[in-house]
């Protein structure tokens, strides 16, 4: 049994922690979220140059990581820190990269020449129904995309996209370029900070990655990495908004006494940090289980999300509420901490859909 | 045991519904509906048109410009105005300060300020709460010493809701150091374009300006607007808070949020199917309707309880905590509901007009900011973790 990360990633860890902290802190963060771009494309550079994204691959697939751990790490920095950046869709498009053998795109994005980002999920339109899964023509050499992507991380700002198409176990992944024919992209802010928007194929050219419909297994650990990535990120998360919470009810008095001596709230702050540490040891059982693939990675992702989720919520709305008011202002961490930590609950798959998944995977396992 | 309509209770829904139907601007629910900012003269416009029928302040007494409207009548009101998607009413005039100069204001008082509440020339904010003094109200330290027949103000304070939109704040004030600190609180009208007022806004985590920081350096308040007595300003703070948490319960309005959220869960696919046929989704929903329908007949047995004269006190309190805890529930349903498309924050969309591209489902643009902002439900007008004090302190005796 070894609990450790070992020294390298320590300080990996360290290096983008202090980065994070000095360049980006909560100040800075205001003012890129105020600014014309919505975010810093500065601070996001100068953690690719610390290795955030090289962390995420393999030595063979151009990067100089690429374990589970690795990425639990990266992620757990980012939580820290509220970095912005496409550092999950990077993450999921290279993992179906890295599975193709395709280094050379892995290597632009790792030494941030490119940004890439991961078209998965289907566009919804006003009626609430899904657009068509993207179809994919042959065209000469090549193929052809048309289809809409909803919530596409960083869509305008990327300059690859990979792009999910087909549908069910016919899954088949391609790499389109930024300004490609036929590509049009609606961009917008996210709550949680950073950008996002829809994008548009229309006899988008495209190529393809992998072989043709045999992509939704890689698919499917690729999200699961990115699962790995979200609940190590959200643990990060819980832990800072747990301190914050117990440093926030030793320091403020009502009625003559800190309000960390009133029984009601050091029961909460109690399952706080027991959730904190649940939290915590799922998000290791979902590195764990990355490592191991196949069937045992996508269960242990989706408990890591089902307890991302419940836990989550709990600690971003415990935390605000036990700040009072402060924790409902702009200018204090907690309320952006919070932001994040909910809307994680809002990428790839909430805890009800991963609570299914769970059950339907255990199904899988005992056929 | 009779919890039916009347005959005479249904022809009052009917007269409701017409005048909703005839009065209340599309415009107006359209904004509310869909989640979009009211701007203040939206709000103004409201009341004037309530006003304008004499229903703008309707648990008033008749000869102040109120109704003799049954309980169950104002129940219907309240449900049928939330129902059509109007505007609220603003509370701090009509529901906060109106109550209390009508138990413990002068006749002078109330001849001056209850018509200009109703006619909309004065705008009132709530001054309660100060950076040291939130849960701890009566450790508020801002302070009044009496000058001939002045008031002299100093001190701050905040989360002033709406203070932005206002000419009047009614403030509490320390008139005493001595003693028991609830002995010594006055309450105070203070007019915020007096010299020595300074407002500062205060940017909440939806993004949105909704708070103030409101700052008084030798403010001049004429002693006409010491409401009731010098040192008994706590007794009406109280009285006042009680019908700020009922409002606050705000049973119409969940109501009228859960038809929203049930539409929307219909609407709205997830794996292929429309989400409200999805097990865990149905069975959230299904815990929401029967903790609304239980808190509907909580909320009239205790506005039954207050119409026989009986005062709400620990009531007021189960009523606060349970009904903000549906609005929550219902806002986290919201959001889930949404998906993936509760992340995109298009900002000019909350404004009226707005004509961009739609990004997602119809009902999706303001789910995540009003579950942000909905969390200040459980903290203002005495946080939830207060209330259970106050319901467990009139129960123990200990
Ligand atoms: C959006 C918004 C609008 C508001 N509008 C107004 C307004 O218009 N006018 C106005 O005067 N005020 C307003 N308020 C202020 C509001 O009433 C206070 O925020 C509230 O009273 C809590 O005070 P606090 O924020 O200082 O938190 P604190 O009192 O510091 O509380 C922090 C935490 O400690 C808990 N706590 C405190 N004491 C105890 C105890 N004895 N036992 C257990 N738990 C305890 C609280 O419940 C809370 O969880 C508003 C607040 C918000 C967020």
């Amino acid at each position: 049994m070894d609990f450790s990360l070992g020294t390298e990633r320590e300080l990996l860890a360290n290096s983008l922690g202090r980065y994070l902290a000095d360049k980006f802190g909560s100040e800075a963060r205001l003012k890129a979220l105020a600014s014309p771009e919505g975010w810093s494309r500065e601070a996001y550079d100068g953690l690719v140059e610390l290795g955030a994204v090289g962390a995420m691959f393999t030595e063979e697939a151009g990067g100089y990581g690429g374990s589970a751990f690795d990425i639990a790490v990266v992620f757990g920095e980012i939580g820290r820190g509220l970095a912005m950046g496409p550092f999950l869709g990077t993450l999921m498009a290279g993992k179906v990269l890295e599975a193709a053998g395709e280094t050379a795109v892995i290597e632009e994005v790792v030494g941030g020449e490119k940004l890439l980002t991961f078209a998965h999920e289907p566009a919804q339109g006003p009626d609430g129904r899904a657009a068509e899964p993207v179809r994919a023509e042959k065209a000469g050499d090549g193929y052809k995309l048309t289809g809409a992507k909803g919530v596409v991380s960083f869509a305008d700002e990327a300059d690859l996209f990979v792009v999910m198409a087909g549908s069910g176990t016919e899954l088949s992944t391609f790499l389109v370029k930024a300004g490609a024919p036929g590509l049009t992209v609606q961009s917008y802010p996210v709550v949680d900070g950073g950008k996002a928007g829809e994008v548009v194929f229309k006899d988008t050219p495209a190529a393809l990655i992998g072989e043709e419909a045999k992509a939704a297994q890689i698919v499917d650990q690729a999200v699961a990495a990115g699962l790995v990535a979200l609940a190590w990120e959200g643990y990060a998360i819980m832990q800072v908004l747990r301190d914050k919470t117990v440093e926030y009810l030793r320091e403020r008095k009502q009625f003559g006494i800190p309000i960390g001596k009133f029984q009601a709230l050091q029961h909460r702050m109690g399952t706080m940090a027991l959730e904190v540490e649940q939290a915590h040891s799922a998000a290791i059982n979902a590195a764990v289980g990355l490592e191991e693939g196949g069937n045992a990675a996508l269960r242990a992702a989706s408990a890591a999300k089902v307890t991302l989720g419940k836990n989550g919520s709990l600690l971003a709305e415990e935390a605000i509420q036990m700040h009072g008011g402060i924790g409902m202002t702009w200018e204090f961490a907690v309320s952006h901490y919070a932001k994040r930590l909910i809307m994680i609950g809002h990428e790839l798959g909430d805890e009800d859909y991963h609570l299914q998944r769970f059950i339907d995977l255990g199904k899988e396992e005992a056929a | 045991m009779d919890l039916k309509f009347s005959p005479e209770d249904q022809a009052f829904r009917e007269e409701v519904r017409a005048f909703l139907k005839e009065k209340l601007p599309q415009r107006l629910s359209d904004k509310v509906r869909k989640g979009q900012h009211l701007s203040k003269a939206d709000m103004e416009e409201w009341h004037a048109i309530l006003h304008e029928r004499g229903w703008l302040a309707p648990h008033w007494p008749v000869e102040h410009g109120g109704t003799d409207w049954s309980v169950m009548q104002r129940f219907i009101f309240e449900t049928e105005i939330a129902m059509a998607h109007a505007p609220r009413v603003v509370p701090f005039g009509v529901s906060m300060l109106g109550p209390v100069l009508l138990k413990y204001g002068s006749e002078e008082q109330k001849n001056h300020w209850l018509p200009r509440i109703l006619d909309g020339s004065d705008w009132w904010c709530q001054g309660y709460s100060e950076p040291g003094a939130g849960s701890d109200l009566a450790s508020l330290k801002t302070k009044a010493v009496r000058e001939g027949d002045h008031y002299i103000v100093n001190g701050q304070k905040t989360w002033t809701t709406l203070g932005q939109h206002a000419n009047m704040i009614f403030c509490l004030v320390r008139t005493n150091s001595e003693g028991k600190k609830q002995e010594g609180i006055s309450f105070l009208l203070i007019d915020m374009n007096t010299p020595g007022v300074e407002l500062r806004p205060i940017k909440l985590l939806d993004g949105d300006y909704e708070v103030n920081e409101v700052f008084f350096t030798d403010v001049k308040v004429p002693v006409e607007n010491l409401v009731g007595e010098e040192n008994k300003g706590w007794t009406y703070a109280k009285y006042l808070l009680t019908y700020e948490r009922t409002n606050i319960a705000g049973v119409g309005a969940s109501m009228a949020a859960f038809k929203v959220l049930k539409e929307a869960a219909s609407m709205q696919f997830r794996n292929g199917k429309p989400l409200i046929e999805d097990p865990r989704f149905a069975a959230r929903l299904a815990q929401l309707e029967i903790d609304l329908e239980n808190m509907k007949t909580t909320n009239l047995r205790v506005l039954d309880a207050a119409g026989h004269g009986k005062a709400p006190g620990a009531e007021s309190s189960m009523l606060k905590i349970r009904g903000t805890e549906i609005r929550q529930e219902i806002s986290d349903l919201m959001r889930r509901a949404a998906g993936s498309y509760a992340r995109p924050f298009i900002e000019a969309s909350f404004e009226e007009g707005y004509n961009g591209e739609p990004v997602g489902p119809a009902f999706a643009g303001p789910v995540a900011s009003d579950y942000f902002n909905y969390r200040k439900l459980s903290i203002f007008g005495g946080s939830n973790e207060v209330q259970r004090e106050i319901i467990t302190k009139s129960m123990l005796g200990l």
